[in-house]
């Protein structure tokens, strides 16, 4: 194959090194803003101090290294997870409605944090992530066998009709128990907000090798997705084994979700306007619709929007903090919403 | 397929006998349904007492308890289910998108945010969650219009707008339910499930009126609406006004959900599997206005059925059941489809 692919023609490096370089700017500041900012604010220049081992005080010390770290990283992991994700659900589906929960993979969360804490009784938070985790598993491979069952084979309508039936099945589900059990409404409530809050780096280490295999598989497949925009003959004629590039792809979204809507509730819609927005940004830099570029760009802006819901969700209502989940939709919709107003947008 | 074409001016038009034999086996279903409904409850009563009934003879005893108790919440369902049906497909067919149903794009989310801000926060004290769920429905959907519109409208920006717009009013519903009491996040899910119990006639009558004037809009317009799935330069080309048709549309597809919504809430998953389901049952390229409005009325009906009856006293919402019902009905059918 490798004869046969063309170069990467630089005329197309530099706006993509542009469109990368351009916003990991902003993901440094707000990283460094996540750290500095909360209940009790710390000076940037302390920040640094503290990270490179001189910190001016225990306290300062503490929240930085227990507090923040943790968080910050939380949240630059499922926020890359989430926006990778997104990219490569649209890039599948060749739909712009698709977001990382369109396989199921929120509702199996859902459905398998209501069984843990209102049948079988489950407490402790830790149980929660692999419950969640393995609900989302399940889900997807469900509503992968099911879409690719039958004489025409998987299809991008196909695998997003079934992700919203099986999505339908499980949320039934899902509400019978919580209208049932009142303990299961109470734990489900607060999940569903989607906060950051809640999760210690134990946890975010615990799911680090999926999120990683996920990226790596999502990464890995940009170019065959590229082929895969021409259609599905055309893809083959290239010589592309498209069942091959869409198992890869589920199998990728479903890691990269799973984790993260474990970690951090469903906060999927991150990962459903991040693509727009890199869309219409690698547009203005003179950029194709290249996956080799927009998934990686759209892996440094989903964590950009994370931290800023959640950094907003500290310093809105201080001292109570207002979950991320709920601040990036606020935050984030408007932007959406203007960026679809503004923009001929390139569509999927 | 099989068809037939009529033209002899100033009637024209095709009929298709698969169409029509599939349109009134779902008339039959939704008729067996809804007595069914009625039949079933405290006293069961036999279908025969019950077409009796509905054709107005009868005991006084039976007469009083269909019409005054029974009717209602079987009529309620029946009219739900159409609206919600028709409206799916109204939309699914002016954005050539199977997700974009009324569920995706906002106007459901706007009916829960104001009903559940009613709920938790006192807003609109009085109004009631019907009054509330209709006014956020309604205007939901002029902020979508609003926001989307520059020089014109497209389907594609009014959908992607509208899931803007939903995903704001979820994540607010989602705030206050997590921010409210326990009693109060109770009632929220409660009326965000969708419920059919205990309607009344008065709670049915708005409805009646908008299916009354929309339905017949609907059909009107479906004849237009063909040309849009060929994309709006083409149907502009064939002299189909594009802008003021799309408006059109979706205010009579708006005004039916927003109605549904406001009596039975938000009944997931109708609006948007009934008219894939009826399009495949059909055999159609895009999804057909009479049998989804029958698929819808059937699907929210058994629904119904299915709630009263799965858990032993206990009765179930409504919504509960129509994923669980429609779901496997909807993977099946994309399951023995050749092509998708």
């Amino acid at each position: 194959m490798s004869e046969v692919e063309a170069p990467a023609r630089p005329a197309a490096r530099a706006p993509g090194l542009a469109l990368l370089g351009g916003l990991l700017a902003p993901l440094a500041l707000l990283a460094l803003a996540s750290l500095a900012l909360g209940a009790r604010d710390v000076p940037p220049g302390d920040v640094l101090a503290t990270l490179l081992g001189d910190a001016p005080d225990r306290t300062t010390e503490n929240i930085i290294w227990s507090a923040r770290v943790p968080r910050t990283l939380l949240a630059l992991a499922t926020g890359a997870a989430l926006g990778l994700a997104g990219g490569l659900m649209q890039a599948l589906t060749r739909n712009p409605l698709a977001d990382p929960g369109l396989l199921g993979v929120s509702a199996g969360a859902s459905f398998a944090i209501v069984l843990a804490s209102g049948v079988l009784g489950i407490g402790a938070v830790t149980g929660y992530l692999w419950f969640a985790f393995a609900g989302a598993l399940v889900a997807t491979v469900g509503v992968y066998l099911l879409s690719s069952a039958g004489r025409a084979g998987l299809t991008p309508v196909k695998l997003a009709l079934a992700g919203v039936a099986v999505t339908a099945l499980l949320s039934s589900f899902t509400s019978a128990i919580m209208l049932t059990e009142p303990e299961s409404l109470n734990r489900y409530r607060f999940w569903a907000a989607g906060s950051l809050a809640d999760t210690g780096g134990g946890e975010l280490l615990r799911v680090l090798p999926f999120l990683v295999l996920g990226a790596v598989l999502t990464l890995a497949s940009a170019p065959a997705l590229n082929s895969l925009a021409l259609g599905e003959d055309l893809a083959r004629a290239l010589g592309r084994r498209t069942r091959l590039i869409r198992l890869a792809g589920v199998t990728a979204v479903t890691l990269l979700t799973g984790a993260s809507v474990a970690l951090i509730g469903p906060v999927v819609f991150v990962g459903l306007i991040v693509p727009h927005a890199v869309r219409v940004l690698a547009q203005r830099l003179g950029l194709g619709p290249d996956q080799r570029w927009l998934l990686p760009a759209c892996a440094l802006l989903a964590p950009c929007l994370l931290l800023a819901a959640d950094i907003a969700g500290r310093l809105v209502a201080r001292p109570v903090e207002i979950q991320a989940g709920v601040l990036v939709a606020v935050v984030g919709g408007p932007f959406f919403i203007f960026l679809v107003r503004r923009q001929r947008l390139t569509e999927v | 397929m099989l068809t037939y074409r009529l033209t002899r001016p100033p009637v024209s038009g095709v009929l298709r006998p698969r169409d029509l034999a599939v349109c009134c086996a779902l008339a039959v279903a939704v008729l067996l349904a809804f007595c069914l409904g009625i039949a079933h409850g405290d006293v069961p009563l036999p279908l025969t007492d019950v077409l009796a009934a509905l054709t107005g003879s009868g005991d006084a005893g039976t007469l009083l308890v269909v019409r005054e108790f029974r009717m209602p919440r079987a009529l309620a369902g029946l009219l739900v289910g159409i609206a919600f049906g028709v409206s799916g497909a109204i939309f699914q067919t002016m954005t050539r998108n199977p997700l974009a149903s009324p569920d995706m794009i906002g106007i459901t989310q706007g009916a829960g945010a104001a009903v559940v801000a009613g709920l938790v926060l006192g807003w609109g004290g009085g109004l009631g969650t019907q009054a509330l769920g209709l006014l956020g429905a309604l205007g939901t959907a002029l902020l979508v219009y609003a926001l989307a519109w520059r020089r014109g409208t497209t389907g594609y920006r009014i959908v992607l707008v509208g899931v803007g717009v939903a995903w704001i009013c979820t994540s607010v519903t989602d705030y206050l339910t997590a921010r409210g009491r326990f009693v109060e996040a109770q009632a929220a899910v409660g009326w965000l499930v969708g419920n059919l119990n205990g309607r009344s006639w008065s709670q049915l009558t708005p409805l009646v009126w908008a299916l009354a004037v929309l339905l017949p809009t609907a059909l009107l317009l479906s004849r237009l609406t063909r040309t849009l799935q060929l994309g709006d330069e083409v149907a502009t080309a064939l002299g189909t006004p594009v802008q003021r048709l799309r408006l059109a549309l979706l205010v009579t597809g708006v005004g039916l959900v927003a109605f549904g919504t406001a009596v039975a809430g938000p009944v997931a998953f109708v609006a948007l599997a009934a008219p894939q389901i009826a399009q495949r049952l059909v055999g159609a390229a895009c999804p057909p206005l009479v049998a989804s409005g029958l698929t819808g009325a059937l699907v929210v009906l058994g629904a119904d059925l299915a709630a009263r009856e799965a858990i032993p006293g206990v009765e179930l919402p409504v919504g509960v059941v129509t994923g669980a019902f429609g779901a496997p009905f909807l993977l099946w059918l994309l399951m023995r489809a050749a092509r998708a």
